[in-house]
């Protein structure tokens, strides 16, 4: 019965709440970093790790924390991530670095992160936050995977630079500012007519 | 010259939401009326303005001096929740009713990536201290023009039939991206 609660809270983040398809939270990195397949995947995994750090630390401190300045506490653990994988990622992946550029800093201010830390960590124990912030940024990464596949195929003609037709015929659109919107807003369609059938 | 050309290129050629993707989930979260979406841009202006020169001051005179510019998202962070708290309790004793419209969306001025976002940008961009507090009041502006835009074009939108699996957020998204490609008009105005 155990396995299966745990089951239930790590895939929790894949269909039932997926963060980008139902909860419709973070979208400014869902869309600003979706321009390409592994940017998108790039992203949702930096988010994962710091998901996965955050929800843990928070709810190792949860008894600690005073409950008037748990978000400040709550934002310091998560800037506390961001600042490793800023910086790891700068030593070690310059190139993704440059190209998800300011977006990298931004996941402090990700809703998902501080949204996990709020209503899941701080209520239950350090197994059980871990399986939570895994499978929601599993669920976030695969969210953006999938939207930057799509736009990378239409803009491009590509997906993860492997050359699917001639980008000639590529609808550049998609891989501009309007493009991301539009996509975003006929996959969310997508979903909610699968959720009802 | 240069803060004319930082202010057109902030509100309409780099617009914050509909080319930089910041801040979207206020702009889809408070612009379901144009009452709801003044009262957010106000008060993410006056937040935005005051923070960044805050911020800017910091940097320059705590992170460099001390080479300690690692600790800027952290630091950053937590001089922005500090003040949306602040404006969070005047607004609550200045004018209950605005409170009680932007309710919950007040709180997450904080995590409104906007804020972080300019702060950020002005010290990556290397303005000096008079530009970025005029960029960061253009951003603003190019938010809130964006945000009634949009907002003024939901409440029109909410009167029409849709199919059930576009009701709400798609259609949004939508609208967004038809906002959005106007906007690509202004490219090429300004570098």
């Amino acid at each position: 019965m155990n396995n299966n609660s745990n089951l239930k809270v790590f895939l929790n983040g894949f269909f039932n709440e997926n963060p980008t398809f139902v909860l419709i939270l973070g979208m400014c990195p869902t869309l600003a970093t979706t321009t390409s397949a592994l940017n998108g995947l790039s992203m949702g995994l930096a988010t994962a790790f710091v998901l996965l750090g955050s929800n843990v630390v928070i709810s190792l401190l949860k008894n600690i924390i005073p409950d008037n300045v748990r978000i400040p506490a709550y934002v310091v653990v998560i800037a506390t991530f961001v600042t490793i994988v800023e910086m790891s990622m700068q030593a070690y992946l310059p190139a993704l670095y440059e190209s998800l550029g300011l977006f990298i800093p931004l996941i402090v201010v990700n809703c998902i992160v501080l949204g996990r830390a709020e209503a899941f960590a701080a209520k239950n124990n350090v197994f059980k936050s871990a399986l939570d912030g895994l499978g929601m940024g599993l669920g976030f990464s695969m969210a953006l995977t999938i939207l930057g596949s799509i736009r990378e195929v239409l803009g491009t003609g590509k997906v993860f630079g492997l050359t699917l037709y001639p980008d000639k015929y590529g609808m550049l659109l998609f891989v501009l500012a309007p493009g991301a919107f539009i996509a975003l807003g006929y996959l969310i369609a997508v979903m909610n007519k699968l959720k009802k059938a | 010259m240069t803060y004319i050309l930082i202010f057109i290129s902030a509100v309409f050629v780099n617009n914050i939401v509909l080319s930089q993707f910041l801040g979207i989930c206020p702009f889809l979260g408070v612009s379901k009326r144009i009452e709801t979406a003044l009262g957010m841009s106000g008060a993410v202006a006056f937040v935005m303005t005051l923070s960044t020169l805050i911020t800017y001051i910091i940097q320059k005179t705590v992170l460099e001096p001390f080479n300690i510019e690692f600790l800027r998202t952290i630091t950053f962070i937590l001089i922005i929740a500090a003040l949306v708290q602040m404006v969070e309790i005047i607004l609550k004793k200045v004018s209950p009713s605005l409170y009680q419209a932007l309710g919950v969306f007040l709180p997450l001025i904080t995590t409104n990536c906007t804020i972080l976002g300019v702060a950020i940008l002005v010290i990556q961009k290397d303005l000096n201290m008079l530009e970025s507090v005029v960029f960061a009041i253009s951003t603003a502006i190019g938010f809130g023009l964006a945000l009634v835009l949009f907002a003024g074009i939901r409440e029109q939108l909410s009167l029409v039939k849709l199919p059930k699996g576009m009701e709400g957020t798609p259609v949004s998204l939508l609208t967004a991206g038809l906002l959005a490609m106007a906007f690509m008009g202004f490219a090429g105005i300004v570098k």
